[in-house]
């Protein structure tokens, strides 16, 4: 098993600039750009690190390497992108795309999806990929040249195949509606949790006028004045403390987003697999048709009514050779269609195979990454609760002065 | 009763004040020891009444006492609303040189507030109970005799219309607003005392609307964390794996909410009575002040008139004498409560913000022992 890209490759997104650019329509526009340096790491230490590379990238580029990894390998559920808008905002955070905060936010988003593809197992053997890191000029040419675009499926396509497939794989169809729950319990946390944060923020805001007031208060004491001074002090430091600890939540939001949108990603496998199921059903079904033409021409018998049936009706049978030649074209027809029919069933079952195997691979990296999450959150729970017990009890200390 | 002072001089006792000030001056002042206390008393056991004409509820008064005024060593009562107005009435106008304290608001917002709720009713009951323990601590009120009959009588109401008629009988009015006479210039020590409660209330008043600010806030986030926990368990049951620490985040979530609402709830039920308490009070005692200031204008004005009269009068006469000493001690009564107020407000707030901050601590405890 050859060591993924991300064990031979040091791999960073360090930095983000704004820029102006002349953009596809010759519009100026401001974007943007995010700095991607890379290492190669030395198996052998000799306490010299190899020189780094690197070259800036926007975010367009991201997502037509995102673009072109979905086209090329949908039986693999491919890392997704951080948002392209700020969503879930709470009113402290900026929905703004040039707020420093959602910018730093995507960088580390950006750092996350590459580090992803690069320690997976087939993705990070992909030249594309490999270019994207490394290659600054010339990439976006490389990509179209593959021609991926002509291989994407369209989105209309792939609708009527969901509608009108009839024996798709059980598991797939189980997946997609654990991807649409997903989808759709995760959106519901993250809409409540930014009005969580929003209230907290609130609560540990107002405590801060207690400082001011019993300040003032302070001033026309003679013994209760000291100790209400400094308990003054302490909640103002209570009502500072809430903008580290919701930084830090922040973070816990964006590890769930990144859920959010692989279950998009799941949802695309099985998209793909009710594409080639829709596909086969189709060519079986002509199969049939065909087969089914030519006995009907062969014995001479119309069991079904076809159109066929009715001009020999209307203007007369056929001649005898007319009748042969078309069961020679039809037989030829046949031969071709359970030629590529096979290949489908290889096609299709080679797909569902492989697709599953990284439905497994996701599954156990999910299960992983949500447990740490979940037991980093409620860290976070209990050292804001220490934190509050702390403020307090020396307000408390200061009140016992008065 | 015929008072005289130490060194043998009578003094006239027609003004309650000066009488019972001197009492109060050769009276030990035992409030302070918890030992030498020999008066007790208590309020609880709260209970409605249903009549036909109105409902109401009534609070039991215990007293326990060592001292003479009283016949028996023991006495419980019951008293309304009403009837701690009435006192609190009677004490004012018989004791108008002294600082009473407060009751809690009396009249309630019908809508909005539910009276009979056992929250409301134990708040009441607090103040209720503070407002007789204060006066029980007092050397000079503690001995009044309205506050006696209050603690002792079966039936007060009898009482009650007994004193309204001796009064309009008597005709005298203990009232000291003599009124007309207005002050040139407030010393400064009352002075003092007046911009230090001027600021002070506004003070409490800018604590109160804070504390319900922050009420109002913690409520809000309580509605949100409603909705967020459960989620979580909505999420579990999607998953194998994962439903274990997703069950354990919705049901920490829980406990949060449980905690929050008991704090709040404490924070309206025992935080902000007190500051009103103490703005009410804040109140009651700048009238006082303005009291003593019309007792003082008199004195000056009647001074003023003699002074100007160019008869040559061997003595002051007695009835501005009298006016000398009701400023006096007017002057002394107050000073020596307005001491004991700073004591006891000191005293009061360490505890109510030690209390508030013991009741942050705690909510944080309890969030941090489910999480």
């Amino acid at each position: 098993m050859e060591d993924c890209l991300a064990k031979k490759m040091e791999i960073t997104v360090s930095e983000a600039e704004k820029r102006t650019g002349r953009n596809a329509v010759n519009i100026q526009e401001t974007y943007t750009a995010y700095l991607i340096e890379t290492r190669a790491v030395e198996s052998q230490s000799e306490g010299q690190c190899a020189p780094v590379d690197s070259l800036w990238r926007r975010y367009s580029e991201f997502e037509l390497l995102r673009n072109y990894l979905s086209v090329t390998y949908p039986h693999i559920v491919v890392p997704p992108l951080p948002e392209k808008r700020a969503d879930f905002v709470w009113h402290k955070l900026s929905a703004d795309n040039m707020d420093p905060d959602f910018v730093e936010r995507r960088r580390i988003g950006l750092e996350n999806f590459l580090l992803r593809v690069a320690s997976h197992p087939v993705l990070c053997q992909d030249k594309i990929f490999y270019s994207f890191l490394t290659q600054e000029g010339g990439w976006k040419e490389m990509v179209n040249e593959t021609g991926f675009q002509l291989k994407a499926d369209s989105r209309l396509k792939a609708l009527n195949a969901t509608f009108r497939v009839k024996n798709p794989d059980k598991r797939f169809t189980e997946l997609k509606h654990y991807s649409d729950e997903l989808q759709s319990v995760i959106s519901h946390l993250l809409r409540v949790r930014a009005r969580v944060a929003d209230r907290l923020y609130g609560v540990y805001k107002v405590h801060g006028n207690y400082g001011r007031v019993f300040s003032e208060w302070s001033a026309i004491e003679k013994e209760m004045g000291d100790g209400l001074q400094s308990a003054g002090h302490h909640m103002d430091v209570y009502a500072a403390s809430i903008d580290d600890i919701l930084e830090e939540e922040e973070h816990y939001a964006d590890q769930l987003k990144e859920y959010l949108f692989y279950a998009e990603a799941l949802r695309a496998v099985c998209r793909k697999h009710e594409l080639m199921q829709y596909d086969l059903e189709m060519a079986a079904q002509d199969l049939t048709a065909k087969k089914q033409q030519c006995e009907e021409l062969a014995t001479g018998t119309v069991r079904t009514f076809s159109l066929k049936g009715m001009t020999s009706k209307l203007f007369g049978q056929e001649t005898p050779e007319q009748r042969e030649a078309k069961i020679k074209v039809l037989e030829e027809q046949i031969q071709e269609g359970e030629q590529q029919l096979k290949s489908k069933n290889l096609e299709g079952r080679d797909f569902v195979k492989s697709a599953w195997a990284d439905i497994e691979r996701f599954k156990e990296q999910k299960n992983h990454d949500l447990k740490e999450a979940l037991i980093s959150y409620a860290v976070m729970q209990i050292s804001m609760c220490k934190k509050g017990i702390q403020v307090w009890t020396n307000a408390k200390e200061c009140f016992s002065k008065m | 009763q015929d008072l005289s002072l130490p060194n043998g001089t009578p003094v006239d006792t027609s003004s309650p004040a000066s009488s019972s000030s001197l009492l109060n001056r050769l009276q030990l002042d035992d409030d302070l020891d918890g030992e030498t206390r020999d008066l007790f008393v208590t309020v609880d056991d709260p209970k409605k009444h249903v009549c036909t004409m109105e409902t109401y509820i009534t609070y039991r008064v215990t007293t326990k006492t060592t001292r003479a005024e009283f016949d028996l060593p023991e006495y419980s009562v019951r008293r309304r609303y009403q009837d701690f107005d009435w006192l609190r009435n009677k004490l004012e106008e018989s004791q108008p040189t002294h600082l009473i304290p407060p009751l809690p608001e009396k009249f309630v917002v019908k809508g909005v507030v539910d009276r009979f709720s056992e929250e409301f009713v134990e708040t009441r009951r607090k103040a209720l109970d503070k407002f007789l323990k204060r006066i029980t601590d007092h050397p000079v009120l503690s001995f009044n005799e309205h506050f006696n009959v209050f603690l002792t009588a079966k039936d007060l109401n009898a009482y009650k219309k007994q004193g309204m008629a001796l009064l309009s009988k008597m005709g005298e009015s203990v009232k000291y607003v003599t009124g007309g006479y207005k002050l040139r210039s407030r010393p400064l020590e009352f002075a003092a005392i007046g911009e230090y409660l001027d600021t002070f209330s506004l003070k409490l008043g800018t604590i109160d609307r804070i504390a319900q600010r922050i009420i109002k806030e913690q409520l809000e986030y309580l509605v949100e964390l409603r909705e967020y926990g459960p989620v979580y368990s909505t999420w579990g049951g999607l998953e194998v794996e994962l439903s274990e620490p997703l069950e354990g985040v919705s049901a920490c979530i829980g406990n949060c909410c449980t905690a929050l609402e008991e704090l709040s709830e404490d924070m309206t039920e025992d935080f902000l009575p007190v500051l009103r308490e103490y703005i009410l009070y804040s109140e009651s005692m700048k009238n006082v002040l303005k009291k003593r200031d019309q007792v003082q204008a008199e004195y000056e004005a009647k001074l003023e008139a003699v002074a100007l009269k160019k008869e040559d009068r061997p003595k002051v006469p007695t009835d501005v004498e009298k006016c000398q000493d009701r400023v006096e001690c007017f002057n002394a009564d107050l000073k020596a409560d307005m001491e004991r107020w700073q004591n006891n407000k000191r005293q009061d707030f360490r505890q109510l913000l030690m209390g508030m901050a013991d009741k942050n601590i705690q909510y944080y405890e309890k969030v941090c022992g489910t999480a």
